[in-house]
């Protein structure tokens, strides 16, 4: 076969990519779980596994670069190494996000969570389910899954909408949980953006296979919008 | 010199030169080369026409010394002895060292007899059918030719008469290949052709490649050598800069090679 060793140097990217995907999805599993059960030490611990991830894109990155550098790639090749830059930028800030978690977690010091928490962790499983399969259908550049995965986002983005006016109903029967429920909206919100960027993977998914550069989904504007039908 | 045993703790360095100066005459070509050469390793030279580039290729196997007045200063090393040492038998050496041109040029004899000529010259006692048989498999050409192997190596097409005088090259053994432009003759195919074959050739060998295309030393090799004409009292060639392929690719340290490799100079 011709240009084995390209051949094998783009699907080792591609196991890089998978690994820095799944340190995120535990990342993010792991600071949920360590807030619902308010473990200060298992929340410190999302810090080490996020310089990991930091450390783990810029190692990817670079191979990037060598591979786009040396091998000279064209067409779908090019479209690939491109695309994958993008994808493991979008990882890192993913990764973000459940630093965000921990952070809150942290930040929380002795108080006692304002609820028991239910949808914020169905929303960190669902995140999480939705970015590994979106590095499956990358892996295989499987376009019709790719296409389908970002209409999950309406899931997270309900179950934000639900914690978001549970919280507000906290507030607005007493002030005094107004911090409280403030911190859980922090959770929240990282976790409605971790949902969001699953659907920029699989844009770039379809960019790779097909090279065509299409919005799938465009949900960051859907919360507002259905904020504002509701005045 | 002493043949490399697999036993002996051999050093991490094939060849390599210590201020290695090369003439033609009066005419210093080469100036002030330092370069090691690693064990089943591509090193390329790379660098503008002129430069130095086939002449200091040429020395690593004494082939400068068919052109008269051709001498060297300073020291090229191969398994640690001086390549130029008066006991040094140099046609010995170009079996240990063998090359690949530019334009390939296999005997005017079936494809059998290009390989099984030299080794049997070279004293060969081996089953002659099985070298044939393995260096064309070696160099990527036996399912391409073990229907015909008494037909001329002149009637292969460019890409395969340069396979098989890779094949030819393989027959006396030898623990490094030079090849000077081995892909310039040959179409984009057939030249992916050869540097996939160089892949699976530093499994065994060492390689060392001049190429004057730079995309070609990029994809190819692990190390890159950057030569260039610089004024010391007069024109004359040498290594500017030498490091990683990949480095040179995408964080050169000299100025000149940033300018060479991305086309802005030479």
């Amino acid at each position: 076969m011709l240009r084995k060793t390209f051949e094998s140097e783009i699907k080792q990217v591609k196991d890089d990519v998978l690994m820095l995907g799944s340190m995120v999805e535990q990342a993010l599993v792991d600071a949920v779980e360590a807030l619902k059960k308010r473990d200060i030490k298992a929340a410190e611990k999302i810090f080490q596994e996020d310089r990991a991830i930091n450390g783990k894109r810029f190692e990817i990155e670079n191979k990037l670069m060598v591979l786009i550098a040396t091998q000279q790639p064209m067409a779908h090749d090019l479209r690939l190494l491109a695309s994958t830059m993008e994808i493991i930028s979008e990882l890192e800030r993913m990764g973000d996000y459940a630093k965000g978690i921990a952070n809150i977690n942290i930040r929380m010091g002795d108080a006692a969570l304002l609820k028991p928490l239910i949808d914020i962790p169905r929303m960190a499983q669902k995140g999480a389910d939705m970015l590994h399969r979106s590095l499956t259908a990358f892996v295989n550049e499987d376009v019709e899954a790719a296409q389908k995965i970002p209409i999950e986002d309406d899931e997270v983005d309900a179950l934000y909408n639900q914690i978001y006016r549970e919280l507000m109903m906290f507030i607005i029967q007493d002030p005094k949980t107004i911090e409280r429920a403030n911190w859980l909206l922090w959770v929240a919100h990282n976790l409605e953006r971790f949902a969001d960027r699953v659907t920029n993977i699989c844009e770039r998914t379809v960019f790779i296979a097909t090279g065509e550069m299409t919005e799938i989904k465009s949900t960051d504007d859907e919360f507002w919008k259905q904020q504002h039908q509701e005045k | 010199m002493a043949q490399s045993s697999p036993n002996t703790e051999a050093s991490k360095y094939v060849l390599e030169t210590k201020d290695l100066g090369i003439y033609y005459g009066d005419f210093r070509a080469v100036t002030g080369v330092n370069i090691p050469v690693e064990r089943h390793k591509i090193t390329a030279i790379i660098g503008p026409s002129g430069c130095g580039k086939s002449t200091l290729l040429r020395a690593f196997n004494r082939m400068n010394e068919l052109s008269p007045g051709t001498r060297i200063e300073g020291e090229i090393r191969f398994e640690g002895e001086n390549l130029y040492d008066p006991s040094v038998d140099p046609v010995e050496v170009r079996y240990r060292i063998g090359m690949v041109f530019q334009k390939p040029n296999p005997f005017p004899k079936s494809i059998y007899e290009n390989i099984a000529w030299g080794a049997r010259i070279h004293g060969f006692k081996g089953k002659m059918d099985e070298l044939v048989e393995s260096c064309l498999r070696q160099a990527a050409l036996w399912d391409e030719v073990k229907d015909k192997l008494q037909q001329s190596g002149l009637a292969l097409s460019g890409g395969q008469q340069q396979r098989l005088c890779i094949a030819r090259a393989l027959a006396v053994q030898p623990e490094v290949i030079l090849m000077d432009e081995p892909a310039s003759a040959l179409d984009p195919i057939a030249t992916l052709k050869i540097e996939e074959l160089m892949q699976e050739l530093k499994k065994n060998y060492t390689i060392v490649i001049v190429t004057h295309n730079m995309q070609q030393a990029a994809r190819a090799s692990d190390h890159t050598a950057m030569m260039m004409l610089i004024e010391d009292g007069k024109r004359s060639g040498t290594v500017i800069e030498f490091d990683k392929t990949n480095t040179i690719f995408t964080n050169p340290k000299d100025k000149r090679t940033e300018g060479y490799v991305t086309g802005r100079y030479g």
